[in-house]
């Protein structure tokens, strides 16, 4: 038990447990639905829901068929591919740009910083709706709908503003005067920015590009706007199934996509670490 | 401004115009320099998101389908005052017209265009082009008008006509009209309609936005208070119970609450184990569903903002007030609220700003009761093919978005955002 200061009386005593409990729930609130769909997903049944013998352990109650089905059905294959090729391409596109923009942004003497900053953050805050009806009318004059090029770039945009944030954040505690001097000792900005800037903000630029790479591995409102039957990703997938045919498939994605997230958050952490390292060195 | 400021103090520490003249130069090229590395980026953003916004701008006032289907006929009704039938030649030039969109198989879309001005016209435009598709043209030039008005006697009222130069309008704000529940009456005079779809529909959106917020507030708050009055390593710990929801797919997300909420899902079996009811409860496909789903999809957004005020809260005011005898309830509300409020707007507008733009899950799992504005734009965008409605709608939206996160920006800084 642990002590509690005198002047406590038993009512914030158990006032300070009721706050806990309270925590607590909330928290499982937040974990078990996630949770919950993983055993779903072993499920022998074509069903959304626990089956006797799932409650009773019965080893023939659960079943592989629906991961089977992921890794057979070629819808859901071209969408894992679609997936990764546009959430590759999209982050690579956003981080490019958006670090080099962040070195920028940081500089004492840019001008229109705030006006600027508030711009590019601005794809983050916009309803997705908005954008998507946007860019459909937009991007119909370059011939972009239902293109990869169209996705890319529209994922892109959706990305930057997160490198913006984790690669300024890094920024922050970067020492100015080492871009300064290396322009001192003749290097052109470019050399600097390459060989001086970029090793030490490395985390934060690596953790830019995942959320970039999150952003449009999980969007799909653009998506169902902009893409082709040939570009559908995994989400557009997952949608029209829970739309049309509700199947234990998508529980099978589902989990696959949660264990996805829990191996970035460890990336993430792991990244967060090394850039504490790095600037406490610094 | 700096330059001249830099001169007066050159100037001031005895040195000459010329490095005045320098530092300023070096100022400017700083300057430069630092715009050119955010250029390359400005321009993508340019041409990819803000072009796009401003074409549908543009367009939730700009139609010109109608204006290019039969322009003819819209220059010739151009004379007629709005009362009675328009002259012979009009009525003779909109069959010509109509008979050359009835072999196009475009008379359709003309069809709609007028619908949206007067609705229940979409089938008498439709039969009459079908009545004048085999028409001969010389049969067309001299008796076209009796033609028309044989096959239809709606064209011989004023109303079906005063839709067709509403429609005809490249230009208009009629879409702002609609997307407000108003319209233009005969005199010109802007009167509401009589029925009220889309000020409604603004209203339950804000309304869930404001319950799903403070739903959000009510679960946040605790959690964030008990992790921010833990040791680190626990807080860290159980940071990973907040973290994993919101990197998690928000259609994983959304497909959890499906399985959980369904006729015969796992909330029902567990209410009819327990004997709580002895029917299942209908609770997919309701506002219930959708607001219940996306207080879990947001939650994370109230206790992250809220997680890192209150960390950085020293203890010792609240236990000060304690130990000088003040209840618990009043040193919270005069102590700790008003120092963890900073948290709790940033918190509070991000939640309400995602959320009143919200689509993917009111789609999902909102049945008919539960669909947001979101839901309706793309409707229009998608099924009803009424894009410079939707586009009008959207532009609104952005409106109010934007007034919001103007105030995020005034209140928490948009620079200020941390992630994780």
């Amino acid at each position: 038990m642990r002590g509690f200061p005198e002047y406590f009386t038993i009512w914030h005593i158990a006032g300070h447990y009721a706050l806990r409990l309270m925590a607590y729930l909330v928290l499982g609130f937040l974990i078990l639905p996630i949770l919950v769909i993983i055993p779903l997903s072993f499920n022998a049944e074509p069903f959304f829901t626990f089956t006797q013998g799932m409650l009773a352990l019965d080893p023939d109650a659960y079943s592989l068929r629906w991961y089977e089905e992921i890794v057979t059905d070629q819808k859901w294959t071209l969408a894992i591919r679609n997936s990764f090729i546009i959430g590759v391409a999209a982050a690579i596109l956003a981080t490019v740009l958006g670090t080099v923009a962040a070195v920028g942004l940081a500089s004492p003497w840019m001008p229109f910083k705030r006006l600027i900053t508030a711009l590019l953050l601005s794809p983050m805050i916009v309803p997705l709706i908005i954008i998507a009806a946007g860019m459909f009318f937009f991007y119909t004059n370059f011939g972009l709908v239902g293109t990869y090029p169209g996705l890319i770039i529209a994922h892109a945009a959706l990305g930057v503003p997160f490198v913006i944030i984790t690669v300024t954040a890094t920024l922050a505690g970067f020492d100015r005067s080492l871009f300064s001097a290396g322009l001192s000792l003749g290097a052109s900005p470019v050399k600097v920015f390459w060989d001086v800037v970029i090793p030490l903000i490395r985390p934060g630029v690596i953790s830019g590009g995942l959320f970039a790479f999150v952003t449009s591995f999980d969007e799909v409102v653009l998506v169902l706007f902009l893409a082709g039957p040939e570009q559908r990703t995994i989400p557009r997938q997952m949608f029209s199934g829970l739309r049309e045919q509700i199947n234990p498939t998508i529980l099978a994605v589902a989990t696959l996509l949660v264990v996805l997230s829990m191996a970035l958050l460890v990336t993430l952490e792991i990244l967060r670490r090394r850039s504490e390292r790095l600037r406490g060195a610094g | 401004m700096a330059e001249t400021a830099l001169a007066a103090q050159a100037t001031a520490s005895g040195l000459g115009p010329e490095d005045a003249r320098n530092a300023a130069r070096e100022v400017r090229a700083q300057r430069v320099r630092a715009f050119l590395f955010v250029l390359p980026l400005l321009a993508f953003i340019f041409f990819a998101f803000v072009a796009p916004i401003a074409s549908m701008l543009f367009r939730s006032a700009y139609n010109p389908t109608a204006a290019e289907l039969v322009p003819t006929t819209l220059e010739a009704i151009e004379s007629w005052d709005g009362e009675g039938r328009p002259d012979e030649a009009v009525l003779t030039q909109f069959a010509i017209d109509l008979k050359r969109l009835a072999n196009d198989r475009t008379s359709g879309q003309l069809a709609e265009e007028i619908n949206r001005f007067l609705p229940g016209t979409s089938s008498v435009v439709k039969s009459t082009a079908r009545a004048l598709r085999r028409a001969e043209d010389e049969t067309l030039a001299t008796g076209g008008a009796a033609l028309l008005l044989d096959a239809n006697e709606a064209w011989g009222e004023p109303g079906i006509w005063r839709a067709l130069t509403q429609a005809g309008q490249v230009y208009s704000a009629s879409y702002y009209l609609t997307a407000l529940d108003l319209e233009m009456s005969r005199e010109g005079t802007i009167q509401q309609r009589d029925t009220q779809i889309y000020l409604k529909l603004y209203g339950k959106t804000l309304w869930m936005a404001l319950i799903i917020t403070l739903l959000t507030l009510i679960l946040g708050y605790p959690l964030a208070f008990h992790m921010a009055h833990s040791s680190t390593s626990r807080a860290n710990f159980l940071m990973v119970f907040v973290l994993l929801p919101f990197w998690t797919s928000l259609l994983v997300r959304t497909t959890s609450w499906i399985a959980l909420l369904q006729t015969n899902g796992v909330v029902n079996s567990t209410l009819m184990a327990l004997g709580l009811t002895r029917d299942p409860l209908e609770m997919l496909y309701t506002q219930f569903s959708t607001i219940i789903a996306m207080t879990h999809i947001l939650l994370p957004f109230m206790v992250l903002p809220l997680y890192s005020v209150m960390r950085g809260i020293d203890p010792s005011y609240m236990r000060a007030a304690m130990s000088m005898g003040s209840r618990p309830i009043p040193a919270f509300l005069r102590i700790y609220l008003p120092m963890s409020l900073p948290g709790l707007s940033a918190g509070a507008l991000l939640v309400f700003i995602i959320s009143v733009g919200y689509y993917i899950t009111p789609a999902l799992v909102g049945g008919t009761d539960g669909q947001m504005i979101s839901n309706i734009i793309a409707f229009h965008m998608q099924q009803s093919n009424n894009w410079e409605l939707a586009a009008a709608l959207g532009s609104l939206l952005l409106f109010l978005i934007i007034a919001l996160y103007w105030l995020y920006d005034r209140f928490v800084g948009a620079g200020n955002i941390k992630l994780g």
